[in-house]
């Protein structure tokens, strides 16, 4: 049972990541597969802010030495969640959104020169055209 | 072609499900990501930087670098978007 | 591909709502420091304020508000800013980026000099990133179509 509540919250973001995954791969329409890699993604950054969390914690915004009356007493450090998974995660979720952009953008030229968004009718084009 | 998309997927999940039976418990203050660094930039920040929030001060002092390479990656993406998309009338 | 669809509701009420949106966009910026905040997420916000703009009333009305070429000039400004401020520290004979030396340009101690660099530099994140979201959305939505398409 220790076993279960110690590791459950690693397993519910492995279970998000297969789902990702498996869009990723299974389906045919380009916007699908795109849509598979954001949950991948968002699924990724989850996992990394849960390793950060400590029991008992709060927010990593220093309450010793903030106002006037007590300043300089010493930190203890158990009482706030590690900030550093916050931090690299931060650069992650702008990678997400530039990814984005950036295969929305290829999407876009794709459609305008086969006409069409399913990937098997796209290969059978480009076979097509290859053989005349 | 699904089936084998299937397959793979959940292979690829039990190697991870097996994979975090030796990674630390959920909460755990003594795991190896709370006690490398973090305690020293939550220790000094006030008395270094004079801002409480940690997060600030980690991501635009101490890790200031990596946050410039960042701001580059989004004006490129920004860039890209005009580059593909643009035609001439 | 965005038409104009006229919506009396919705026009009203984005009309009111979008300026103290920005209001409080610059103020999650500004109070990076004291609460949960800071440059990338203000930036954020201030995009999805232009983009309320374009889904409520027109593109041409959006960008009557924020031209193409204001855009891209913003969006390299942020990037000016936070390079400029490492070169200052450079020039002061410091390291790149260490903005404990401002303190020989400016009457602070050597923590408040620090603060004011993390300051300065995420005001040119917010303004890069927000910049880029509205760059992003007014290209994806309008499929590179143009009427004035400065060549």
């Amino acid at each position: 049972m220790e076993f279960i509540i110690g590791k459950f919250n690693y397993w519910i973001y492995i279970v998000l990541m297969m789902i990702g995954f498996y869009a990723m791969i299974a389906k045919s329409n380009l916007v699908k597969k795109l849509v598979g890699m954001n949950i991948f993604q968002t699924a990724i950054i989850l996992f990394f802010i849960s390793i950060g969390s400590k029991k008992g914690a709060t927010i990593p915004i220093i309450q010793e030495g903030a106002t006037g009356d007590a300043v300089n007493q010493a930190v203890n450090v158990a009482r706030y969640i590690n900030p550093l998974p916050h931090v690299l995660m931060l650069t992650a979720i702008v990678v997400m959104v530039s990814t984005f952009g950036v295969a929305m953008a290829l999407i876009i030229m794709i459609f305008r020169k086969y006409k069409t968004l399913e990937e098997d009718e796209i290969l059978e084009i480009m076979r097509s055209e290859e053989n005349k | 072609m699904r089936f084998f998309a299937l397959i793979a997927v959940i292979i690829t999940g039990a190697l991870l499900i097996y994979a975090t039976v030796d990674m630390p418990n959920w909460g755990d203050p003594n795991s190896p990501a709370n006690i490398h660094v973090s305690p020293r930039y939550i220790e000094k920040t006030i008395e270094e930087t004079a801002t409480p929030n940690a997060v600030t001060s980690v991501v635009a002092d101490y890790r200031g670098y990596d946050t410039l390479g960042e701001t580059t990656v989004i004006f490129t993406s920004g860039i890209i978007c005009i580059l593909l998309l643009r035609r001439r009338k | 591909m965005i038409g104009r669809f006229d919506n009396v509701i919705i026009q009203t009420i984005s009309r009111l709502l979008i300026p103290p949106i920005q209001l409080f966009a610059l103020y999650v910026i500004a109070h990076g420091h004291y609460s949960p905040g800071g440059g990338f997420q203000g930036g954020c916000i201030l995009g999805a304020s232009f983009i309320l703009m374009v889904i409520a009333y027109d593109i041409k009305e959006a960008k009557r508000m924020m031209s193409e070429k204001v855009n891209t000039i913003f969006s390299s400004l942020g990037v000016i800013i936070y390079s400029g401020i490492g070169v200052v520290c450079l020039i002061l004979s410091a390291n790149y980026l260490d903005y404990g030396i401002l303190n020989k340009i400016m009457p602070v101690t050597i923590a408040e000099a620090r603060a004011l660099g993390i300051f300065g530099v995420e005001v040119g994140v917010g303004i890069t990133v927000m910049a880029v979201m509205v760059s992003i959305f007014l290209n994806l939505a309008s499929g590179g179509e143009h009427e004035e398409a400065e060549e």
